[in-house]
């Protein structure tokens, strides 16, 4: 199974390497060279350089046999686009995308597009967190 | 008509200035970078308004639920404008939409998410450049994508297959077509008597697919 992960920052190297643990062929894609490291020096995976925006620098990294991509670059409008461009040019059925605003998400969920929104994820957690600390009534230390 | 403008940079506020300058139109110019808002403010007034376009909500506050004739996706991020254009055309229903493409490599993911009209002062500026640097032998001069044709520009060579002929007598493409000559810097419009010579520069007007066709028929034996 060959995935590709576009965007190898801190979330999608994470995903990079977890991935290449569970078997999967990856091969991650960034414009900076930097983000190589993030894979340690271990990584035997491909790495392509460049943006993802780019269908040839899309070809490189093997797009057109991948069965999952997943786009996690730092910003919302080009994981829309590579997301849409990977799912609709390149027909692949398996195009996950981070998307940070929750309004955004939704409206590209319904068209289809399979996103998921960390923020909404961290609300989520947040409140449920909340709602399980045990509040007591303060008490009346004073007397 | 209110036209919505997202992006102050150079295309969208002389955009903005143009509009309400003509008087007749409402506008609201969306600009995201603090500075270039103050600046746009000064001038434009409550006719800018500070924010990120591609926030629903920032959209909503500009009127894009009313919504507004036209929306144009000005800033000087492709990817940006490709959203804006996507919510405002499917979120919003507006009618009409115009995206810019700064990047031409970038036109690919337009034409595939089926946002129509682009423009792109890239594109035209190459088509000027090309026009003026003699290495080309055909030249784009105008591209009309919702007509599907294009304006080209070749220069009839001594070795040119065309030379010396008359227009009618020449095996042009169907779907293509000579508009003009330029000879010793005067125009005259081609008709079927024109005789082509060696120097003349001739505009033609073609389907795109059509170029190979038409440089077999005027410039390569």
């Amino acid at each position: 199974m060959k995935a590709l992960v576009i965007g190898c920052g801190r979330v999608g190297s994470s995903i990079a390497l977890q991935l290449d643990r569970e078997g999967w062929e990856v091969t991650a894609v960034d414009e900076k060279e930097e983000a190589l490291t993030r894979l340690g020096d271990h990584w035997n995976g491909g790495f392509v350089l460049g943006h993802g925006m780019d269908i040839e620098v899309l070809r490189e990294a093997g797009i057109e046999d991948a069965d999952a991509v997943v786009v996690a670059t730092d910003g919302d409008n080009t994981n829309i686009v590579i997301g849409q461009v990977a799912q609709q040019r390149f027909d692949n059925q398996c195009v996950v995308v981070r998307l940070l605003d929750p309004a955004r998400a939704e409206f590209y969920r319904q068209r289809g597009l399979r996103t998921v929104c960390p923020t909404s994820v961290a609300i989520e957690v947040l409140l449920d967190s909340v709602r399980a600390c045990e509040v007591r009534p303060a008490e009346a230390t004073a007397n | 008509m209110y036209i919505l403008i997202a992006g102050g940079g150079k295309v969208g506020a002389n955009f903005a200035r143009t509009l309400l300058h003509d008087g007749r139109h409402e506008v609201t110019l969306i600009e995201q970078r603090r500075d270039r808002y103050e600046r746009l403010e000064q001038e434009l007034e409550h006719h800018v308004l500070l924010g990120d376009a591609t926030e629903i909500h920032i959209l909503e506050r500009a009127g894009i639920a009313r919504p507004p004739d036209v929306v144009a996706a000005l800033t000087g991020d492709d990817e940006d404008n490709l959203v804006i254009s996507q919510l405002s055309r499917e979120k919003y229903g507006v009618p009409k939409v115009i995206a810019r493409v700064n990047d031409p490599r970038n036109q690919a993911h337009f034409d595939l998410l089926g946002i129509s009209p682009t423009v792109s002062a890239t594109r035209g500026l190459m088509a000027l450049i090309e026009h003026e640097v003699p290495e080309h032998d055909l030249v784009h001069l105008l591209e009309l994508r919702k007509e599907n044709l294009e304006i080209v520009e070749v220069v009839i060579d001594e070795a040119a297959p065309a030379a010396g002929r008359r227009v009618e007598s020449l095996d042009l493409p169907e779907g293509s077509r000579l508009i003009s000559i330029m000879r010793n810097g005067h125009a005259e419009i081609a008709v079927g008597a024109t005789e082509l010579h060696p120097g003349d520069q001739v505009l033609a007007i073609l389907q795109p697919g059509k170029e190979d066709e038409l440089r077999r028929v005027l410039l390569k034996a």
